[in-house]
């Protein structure tokens, strides 16, 4: 910062350029770390790149929409993209009416005293290590899950949607166990936003003579962006997901509506075959689908962020905090 | 319409409003039941579950083969361990001299560059870290290693270390610095010895989320940790790990490995819990203090 122009030496000057040289190396020394964050991703991105490359030039666009995955000349990803979309979009749906119902209530209803306590919660929610979601989806939530589908299929089977023998370990607990693992995302992400809506907004409506419901609904369509920009947080969450979803949708390839049905998501397949492929093509496909995954979390966390900090930073630019 | 007719309407209309107001209340109420169920599900049953698991043994044994009983993931343990440890002696590093580098030096392009690629870094999927750890350690050295494992860890530490330790250098009043200044102090030693000390409350209960966050990952270590059912404190050979062997016993049909699953749960369990309490009560302490 402060770099004094050298006069001619003297003792003091002297020290005074030890001092300034010492300040260089400690700047450099910082700066130089920060773009070790830069290099550090861009070899990411490199090593991703070149590692997809074989399966890329050897299948091009293919890869997408090919289901055939035979572990020696054919991958296509089409039925892991299915089902990391399909689980993904589902426990966002299922999520979405809890969650917001969360971030209505921390920002809007709850009082001061409750707010901290409940907000520590729902963090925790999203601290608990995603493998322990995993082994409870298993040991848990799968046996529910089955004796739920087992009365929907005997009285609904006749809908795509519920159709299919119910094993408990398919589609319909990986939507649940992602439902539950964004929901703290969703719901924190949105009650800061709803919080960033200046309180001016509420008491104006209140004033109008609206109930307090009618004055939410004011911040709500105030802060809808960022709230758009917190669900599209969680989708991304949830498309990365790993391990919980390993660990209940069953590992089938398959594509199918149907809740009932084992399938397969791009994270899971990465987790089981990644160690154990030694075919430089299937290594390839592999390292493809988590450069797919890579660059769909990438769009959509860019997304969000914009989004989101559009708003926060327009609610702390007018200076008006909500106590 | 006639007068009295008009009034019931209105009446009518506000009886309605009313009561969608209780309602919304009542059910975004309901929500944060909902949501709070599946985490005292998890709880609840980590703690009888695992509970019952841990011992000495847990703690001091090696695995035994299955249909032995008895035998404890001391494997797993030291594992865990030489990987955090491994972690923390990249992220640390990083994460700190960016987060001093931003707060203190970085204005323009390039500082919003770094806190952008670090906020990207923070949403790759931990799986994606796991393969570019492959890329860069496991392939060049021909075999998995804790090396690599604990190199994927220390990656996904930098984002949450440099955010937080940010964010808290930034809250360190401008006043402190001018008065080392004054004093004659090259700035880095205003740093070192005035600004650092003064945020090290707030910076070091981030390092603890962050070592507390990593600690469960287990996607990342799949392919570049590996797992080892033996003891081993090599950085160049697999190690296992507490989460990477929650996975592996739970995916096996054995009764007494998903005991030992739930017990490693309860550990790791039991790391999150606690760094996250004691985390709120140190930033609470901390922020009266300052006040």
């Amino acid at each position: 910062m402060m770099q004094p122009s050298a006069p001619p030496a003297s003792p003091q000057t002297t020290a005074r350029s030890k001092v300034a040289r010492a300040d260089r190396w400690f700047r450099g020394l910082a700066t130089g770390f920060g773009l070790s964050i830069l290099g550090l991703m861009a070899l990411l991105t490199l090593a991703l790149f070149i590692d997809a490359w074989p399966a890329i030039r050897h299948f091009g666009l293919r890869f997408l929409t090919s289901s055939e995955w035979n572990y020696v000349d054919q991958f296509g990803a089409l039925p892991y993209i299915w089902g990391t979309i399909y689980s993904s979009l589902l426990g966002l749906l299922l999520s979405l009416p809890v969650s917001l119902g969360v971030a209505i209530f921390l920002a809007e209803i709850a009082s001061g005293s409750l707010r901290t306590p409940l907000s520590f919660l729902v963090e925790m929610l999203a601290a608990i290590p995603s493998v322990v979601y995993g082994l409870w989806g298993i040991f848990v939530l799968v046996p529910i899950v089955r004796t739920v589908e087992t009365w929907l299929n005997a009285h609904f089977g006749f809908i795509p949607l519920f159709a299919g023998a119910p094993f408990g370990v398919d589609m319909f607990s990986a939507a649940v166990v992602l439902a539950i693992m964004i929901t703290p995302t969703i719901a924190s992400v949105s009650r800061d936003v709803l919080l960033a809506v200046p309180a001016s907004q509420r008491e104006a409506a209140l004033a109008l003579g609206a109930t307090r419901w009618e004055s939410i609904k004011v911040a709500f369509s105030n802060a809808w962006s960022g709230i758009v920009g917190a669900i599209i947080l969680g989708l991304g969450r949830a498309l990365g997901e790993t391990m919980a979803v390993t660990m209940v949708i069953g590992n089938t390839a398959t594509i199918s509506f149907s809740l009932l049905s084992p399938a397969y998501s791009m994270a899971a397949v990465l987790a089981n075959e990644f160690s154990e492929a030694v075919n430089e093509l299937h290594i390839a496909s592999l390292v493809t689908i988590g450069l797919l995954l890579f660059a769909v979390t990438f769009i959509l966390n860019s997304l969000s962020r914009w989004l989101v900090g559009r708003l926060t930073a327009r609610a702390t630019g007018e200076g008006s905090v909500r106590v | 319409m006639n007068q009295p007719n008009q009034a019931t309407m209105s009446a009518l209309i506000y009886q309605r409003r009313r009561w969608t107001d209780r309602l919304m209340t009542l059910l975004t109420t309901l929500a944060v039941l909902v949501a709070v169920v599946p985490l005292f599900g998890i709880l609840i049953y980590v703690l009888i579950q695992g509970a019952s698991v841990i011992n000495w043994d847990f703690f001091s044994k090696l695995p035994t083969p299955v249909g032995e009983p008895g035998g404890g993931m001391l494997n797993a343990l030291v594992g865990s361990t030489i990987l955090v440890v491994l972690a923390a002696a990249i992220g640390l590093p990083i994460g700190l001299f960016s987060a001093i580098y931003l707060a203190e030096y970085g204005h323009g392009r390039l500082a919003t560059a770094i806190r952008f690629v670090t906020e990207v870094l923070n949403g790759v999927p931990s799986i994606v870290v796991g393969i570019f750890a492959y890329a860069i350690v496991v392939r060049p050295l021909h075999h998995f290693s804790a090396l690599a494992g604990g190199i994927a860890l220390g990656l996904m530490m930098i984002p949450t270390v440099t955010r937080t330790a940010e964010e808290m250098i930034r809250m360190v009043p401008n006043s402190l610095r001018e008065a080392g200044l004054a004093l004659g102090l090259p700035r880095w030693r205003v740093i070192v010895s005035i600004v650092l000390p003064t945020a090290a409350n707030g910076i070091i209960t981030g390092i603890m989320l962050a070592i507390a966050r990593i600690s469960g990952e287990t996607a990342p270590l799949l392919f570049t940790a590996l797992n080892n059912s033996f003891l081993s404190v090599n950085l160049l050979q697999p190690v296992s790990s507490l989460p990477v062997q929650i996975y592996t016993y739970a995916t096996t049909p054995y009764e007494e490995l998903h005991r030992m699953a739930w017990g490693a749960a309860f550990v790791l369990v039991m790391i999150v819990l606690v760094v996250n309490m004691v985390t709120r009560l140190l930033t609470r302490s901390g922020y009266h203090m300052h006040r």
